[in-house]
């Protein structure tokens, strides 16, 4: 696997896990309007993770399906950062949010410079997305930045980001959750 | 904070009511507002107007029933047509043109 290809992989971990993760806030967020914001920012994020997955998948030779749902929890290269299931703390979340959406923003930009006309295209397409997730986060950051709790939580995150070789036992129940599908009917599709 | 929605289908269209949305500020109520009302693809334009910019008048007098105020008052359309009926019967008078 080349360097480019690992990254691909690894921006497309990071946004299916925490696309799954934040979908987590579905129906139970403090606001029905945050509720539904939030849910479609998750959904985004597992959208971005399928299109990555699928170029990484044709230079491999395998599908995006393969990748994302049939390799052991331990091969997955999602950052600690996301693995955290933090339902019903939405401090925290806030502050993951925020903190993932900064560090996100810098890799997207080096992946729109990309020479792979194809790669810096799909970058591209991402970013204009991104950038209604980073309104997002910021809006929420300007709000809660006084508060003591995201303060500590900003603090405890910020951290993880970087953090990829350790499987929390949190990351192995999500793992069993999400790919329970493609292990009981063999062949199931995306 | 509740802020009305209204919505543009497309460009030159009159906006019309979409909803509301619960916001602590215009910040959000924006956000929420493009999510709700703008993210399908749905709208051309937006206008998120907190609730009490909005002044709602619903008192109408109308105490003697005064229908000629309206514009049913005047059967026009009956009008129009006995208008055409004389100026058809008339040669060289006024024509009513063909519509």
């Amino acid at each position: 696997m080349t360097d480019q290809v690992q990254k691909i992989v690894e921006i497309a971990d990071d946004e299916l896990v925490l696309g799954w993760r934040n979908s987590e806030w579905t129906g139970i967020a403090p606001l029905l309007e945050e509720d539904v914001a939030f849910s479609s920012i998750a959904q985004n994020e597992i959208g971005h993770a399928r299109a990555l997955y699928e170029l990484a998948a044709r230079e491999l030779g395998t599908t995006a399906d393969e990748l994302a749902f049939d390799r052991q929890p331990d091969e997955y290269r999602c950052s600690r950062l996301v693995q955290l299931r933090l339902v019903p703390d939405w401090a925290r979340t806030i502050a993951r949010h925020c903190i993932y959406e900064r560090a996100d923003q810098a890799r997207i930009e080096a992946l729109k410079r990309s020479d792979d006309a194809e790669l810096a295209g799909l970058a591209a397409k991402i970013d204009r997305e991104e950038a209604y997730h980073r309104m997002h986060a910021e809006m929420w950051f300007d709000r809660l930045e006084d508060e003591q709790r995201f303060k500590a939580a900003l603090e405890e995150l910020e951290p993880l980001f970087d953090v990829r070789d350790e499987h929390i036992p949190e990351f192995a129940e999500l793992w069993e959750e999400m790919t329970m599908v493609r292990r009981s009917v063999a062949g199931a599709t995306w | 904070m509740i802020y009305e929605v209204f919505r543009q289908e497309r460009k030159g269209q009159a906006f019309a009511h979409a909803g509301s949305v619960e916001a602590p500020n215009e910040e959000f109520a924006e956000a929420y507002a493009r999510e709700q009302y703008g993210r399908r693809g749905e709208s051309t334009a937006l206008w998120v107007v907190p609730r009490q910019a909005v002044h709602e008048i619903d008192d109408f007098a109308d105490e003697l029933q005064k229908n000629y105020h309206r514009v049913d008052g005047y059967p026009l359309k009956e009008k129009l047509g006995r208008a055409r009926e004389l100026a058809a019967k008339s040669p060289g008078g006024l024509s009513a043109g063909a519509g």
